[in-house]
């Protein structure tokens, strides 16, 4: 390790340093505000070495970590999502008694397990970041420990995850005996007409498994709802953006090449990538908790980003990296809007929370209107750019009856987003009103992506 | 760059009223009615210049580069057709803004602003000849016409919005995936990328790859349309929507299918839309017939107003897949006059809606005595709408008929039979709502100034498309001379054929 290499780092050693500092701070001394100040000063500190240490790259640190554009470029949309989480957290949990610091500790590190993850070149990297993330996600899903539904989702996320996280690890078990190296990039150009085919399909089959577990797709999608609706909504808005995104780029990065080199891989993605769209749509339909909708409705994104990933022309690579950074903007924005509707007794989540909101609150309505119409991929919302070049990538690599799907499914669940926009336009109800403040600094937030969604 | 103006007016407007709906509940009306009257004068005078720039395909146009790395272009181009699609928005325009002016008392200013941009997007479609950009102003107009008809529509209107919505948007994302597949394949053959219409058009396709994406097309346009089996959205949409809404549901977004067909399906894929005629007669006559016989077994008077429409718009689709000048100029005829006559039957059931509070027709009867100058002018209406001659529907349905009479007899006398059926739900409806015996003794207030002026300036519109419709028949012509060379291209490739 050279000097250079660890300047190469910088954003990594940033963020595990920010889990030091905050994990100090609160033994110092608890204050909400001070925790949620360091966490995202570190966080910034952390985006800013992100573009400092551009220069470098590509540069290769030891055999587990590579640091690339490519990299760098998830990197900076995995740190500036979670620090949009930490300022929603602040917010929300600004309501709530008791101890609040530990989250952001959890956050952090929940962040730095996502970094490893993008730039990991090695299963035990790989792996390495895969748990340091889970492992907070426990916690952060199950941080309030009063609720019965966040210990439900969190006690659900730990088996499930544990599990899926075995099947990993037996399947990479299984590429490492037919390959012997344990370099990801094995998995890049390891030709399947070979001899060891025996071990390595399995084994890649088994390694699916425990990916589209974190990317919560059919049929390894049954945690998502109830975690959605169990957790803290900032934390459930980090489920959806943070973590899914830290594993398509890994996804995109080693088993595009794959499903191009065998029809049987290319299948299988088909076949999860159609039934997620299918099922991530079709239940979202019946559903009046708006979490368990945004929930569903993830099932269904990450169908459509499967779409662009099978489609792997030079456009495709493009089309994911742009449907992740719009979607990871309309979901926080979702959340974000949640969060703020949020008391301290329970989350914002049923549809009747939101009936008659645009006539109360006509700014935060305009808000989630347009996060929900993005959502949909109606023109002049970011969903639809990241929509069209979806379309337009498969369209280049003439999957039709991939994209026909994607376009017939985006219309079911286009019904779902208008029945919360019809809730949020209807007339008002009689009921006590207990709106809350729109804090400045979600405010800020909040402003900040609905002028990047539209 | 007048072309510009046309929806940044629209667009500012739509703001300015939003805003200003705080102080005063009269301000976004006046404000949407300015904005709309300085973009009919804007238009008019393309009209009135039109004679100079005649050696062009396009009257005027604007051209900026968007998205450079996709080929995709802010271009607007108008011509004949698009210009007379355009008088018509602006025209009803005002008619919706008027008639609006004391239905809608609550929103007034969110409601103005979803007025404007549907107005807005409708002209994208009308103006923009680069793909990308039509399907971007299409699927805008849905929106804020949703919006519309959830929060301004009657009972039923959260069914009839997302109905509405869903069926646009389906048939929109399939027209979406046929753009995509037309730009891939022109790239291609090209190496060229680029959605502008004008390269599109020479585009080499297999003859199964152009049906597919013609279809792909069609299907899009025959929901706005609407083509009988994709209809179902309408009955409902219309009959919701407040006033404006279905002024606008029936006089413009109709229209946008109409116009979509003569614009990019016949010119884009002649030779698929060829061998498809055969189907789309048959559709069009279906269409025709059993709009009309749906229109005579209605009891709610905006619901029979609404079947009238699928009847009217067959006649669109069969003089636009007949393929010679008299039909397509009777379709272009039948659009614009279909947009008044309905509109203002839908102004006037939108009036007498909001006098009696029912649609019912059985709750109605004897209204002549008590209304005489509303019923005066729902009876010139109806009586435009079922083609009595001196008016404008007649004019173009007769064209429909003699086009098509060139084509196919059998189908012509079907079609006929649907402008007889057209005379029993008139009647039907008059006998009904405003002869006969005044069963509730019904107290109602006249046509007031502001409808008396609305109904006279679509009577004269009416009778001067009726009596002398050369103005019209010119403005269209050059484009369809550009239309007819389409055309005829393929028709004597097929004659040579076989």
């Amino acid at each position: 390790m050279t000097a250079t290499d660890t300047l190469a780092l910088l954003p990594l050693l940033l963020l595990a340093g920010t889990a030091v500092a905050v994990m100090l701070g609160i033994a110092v001394k608890r204050s909400h505000e001070l925790t949620a100040g360091l966490t995202l000063t570190g966080l910034a500190a952390s985006f800013l070495s992100v573009c400092a240490v551009a220069p470098l790259a590509p540069r290769q640190v030891t055999s587990l970590l590579l640091i690339d554009r490519y990299a760098l470029f998830y990197l900076g949309l995995i740190i500036a999502s979670a620090a949009a989480v930490a300022v929603l957290s602040y917010q929300y949990f600004a309501k709530h008694d008791g101890q609040r610091e530990e989250l952001y500790l959890l956050l952090v590190l929940a962040t730095l397990g996502c970094g490893v993850l993008v730039t990991s070149v090695h299963f035990a990297s790989f792996l390495l970041g895969l748990e340091v993330l889970s492992v907070s996600l426990y916690g952060m899903v199950a941080y309030f420990t009063g609720r019965g539904q966040a210990l439900e989702a969190g006690i659900k996320y730990l088996i499930l995850a544990s599990a899926s996280a075995a099947f990993l690890l037996f399947g990479l078990a299984l590429i490492y005996a037919g390959t012997g190296t344990m370099a990801l990039s094995s998995l890049r150009d390891l030709s399947l007409g070979s001899s060891s085919l025996a071990l390595l399909l399995p084994g890649i089959a088994l390694s699916i498994t425990g990916i589209g577990f974190k990317l919560g797709v059919v049929p390894f999608h049954l945690w998502t709802p109830d975690v959605y609706q169990g957790a803290p909504a900032p934390v459930s808005a980090f489920v959806a953006t943070t973590s899914k995104t830290a594993v398509v780029a890994l996804l995109l990065r080693y088993l595009a090449a794959e499903t191009q080199q065998s029809p049987a891989v290319f299948l299988l993605f088909s076949i999860i990538a159609v039934a997620s769209m299918f099922a991530g749509n079709l239940l979202a339909l019946r559903q009046n908790n708006v979490k368990r909708i945004l929930a569903y409705s993830s099932i269904a994104h990450f169908g459509y980003i499967l779409v662009a990933f099978l489609a792997a022309t030079a456009m495709a690579a493009g089309a994911v990296a742009f449907y992740l950074v719009a979607y990871t903007v309309t979901i926080l924005t979702a959340f974000g809007v949640i969060t703020v509707l949020s008391t301290s007794e329970a989350d914002a989540d049923d549809l009747e929370d939101y009936r008659g909101l645009f006539w109360q609150r006509p700014v935060l309505a305009s808000v989630f209107t347009a996060a929900l119409l993005s959502l949909a991929g109606i023109p002049a919302t970011m969903g639809f750019v990241g929509k069209f070049y979806v379309l337009a990538s498969g369209a280049d690599a003439s999957a039709w009856p991939l994209i026909i799907v994607l376009a017939l499914t985006s219309v079911i669940g286009l019904f779902y987003y208008l029945r919360v926009v019809v809730a949020l336009f209807s007339a008002v109800p009689e009921r006590p009103s207990s709106l809350q403040g729109l804090g400045w600094s979600s405010a800020f937030v909040l402003g900040g992506l609905a002028v990047l969604l539209i | 760059m007048v072309l510009i103006w046309l929806m940044v007016v629209l667009l500012v407007a739509g703001i300015l009223a939003w805003l200003t709906a705080r102080w005063s509940a009269q301000l976004p009306r006046w404000i949407s009615l300015v904005a709309i009257g300085l973009d009919l004068v804007l238009t008019a005078h393309i009209w009135a210049g039109r004679a100079s720039g005649a050696t062009n395909q396009w009257l005027d146009e604007v051209d900026w580069n968007w998205v450079p790395s996709f080929g995709i272009h802010f271009h607007l181009a108008i011509d004949g057709l698009s210009l007379l699609m355009l008088m018509l928005t602006f025209f009803l325009g005002i008619m919706a803004v008027l008639a609006s002016w004391t239905e809608i008392r609550e929103k007034i200013g969110f409601f103005h602003f979803n007025l404007m941009w549907v107005l807005a997007g409708i002209v994208g479609v009308f103006l923009a000849v680069d793909l990308f950009l039509f399907y971007f102003a299409w699927e805008l107009m849905l929106v804020p016409m949703y919006f519309l008809i959830v929060i301004w529509g009657h009972e039923r209107r959260v069914y009839a919005a997302v109905k509405f919505f869903l069926f646009t948007q389906c048939s929109g994302l399939l027209m979406l995936i046929a753009i995509l597949a037309l730009y891939f394949i022109h790239h291609q053959t090209t190496g060229a990328y680029t959605f502008e219409y004008s390269q599109l058009l020479g585009t080499q396709l297999s003859p199964g790859t152009e049906l597919w994406i013609m279809l792909g097309f069609f299907v899009a346009f025959a929901v706005k349309l609407p083509v009988v089996p994709l209809h179902t959205w309408l009955p409902d949409a219309h009959t919701e929507a407040p006033t404006a809404g279905s002024v606008i549901l029936a006089g413009l977004l109709l229209k946008t299918g109409g116009y979509g067909l003569l614009r990019f399906v016949i010119p884009l894929f002649p030779q698929a839309a060829h061998q498809f005629t055969p189907i789309a007669l048959v559709l069009a006559a279906v269409g025709i017939v059993y709009g009309a016989v749906m229109a005579f077994s209605q009891t709610d008077l905006k619901r029979l107003v609404a079947y009238t429409s699928v009847s009217h718009l067959g006649f669109v689709l069969l003089g636009i897949f007949s393929w010679n000048p008299l039909a397509l100029q009777g379709a272009v005829l039948t659009m614009i006059c279909h947009g008044l006559s309905t509109g203002a039957l839908f102004i006037l059931v939108g009036g007498l809606q909001e006098r009696m509070h029912t649609r019912d027709l059985g709750k109605m009867g004897g209204l002549w005595a008590v209304a005489p100058r509303l019923s005066g002018a729902a009876l010139f209406f109806s009586m435009a709408s079922l083609g009595l001659p001196g008016m404008g529907d007649f004019v173009g349905e007769f064209l429909v008929l003699l086009g098509s009479y060139k084509i196919s007899v059998p189908i012509t006398v079907v079609a006929s039979l649907g402008i007889l059926a057209s005379t029993f739900y008139a009647l039907r409806m008059m006998q009904r709502a405003f002869f006969g015996p005044s069963t509730n003794s019904w107290r109602l207030p006249d046509l007031t100034p502001r409808e008396g002026l609305m109904m006279t300036v679509m009577i004269l519109g009416l009778l001067w498309l009726g009596l002398y419709p050369q103005p019209v028949l010119n403005t269209f012509a050059p484009a369809m001379d550009n239309l007819q060379r389409e055309v005829q291209m393929p028709a004597a490739a097929l004659r040579t054929q076989p």
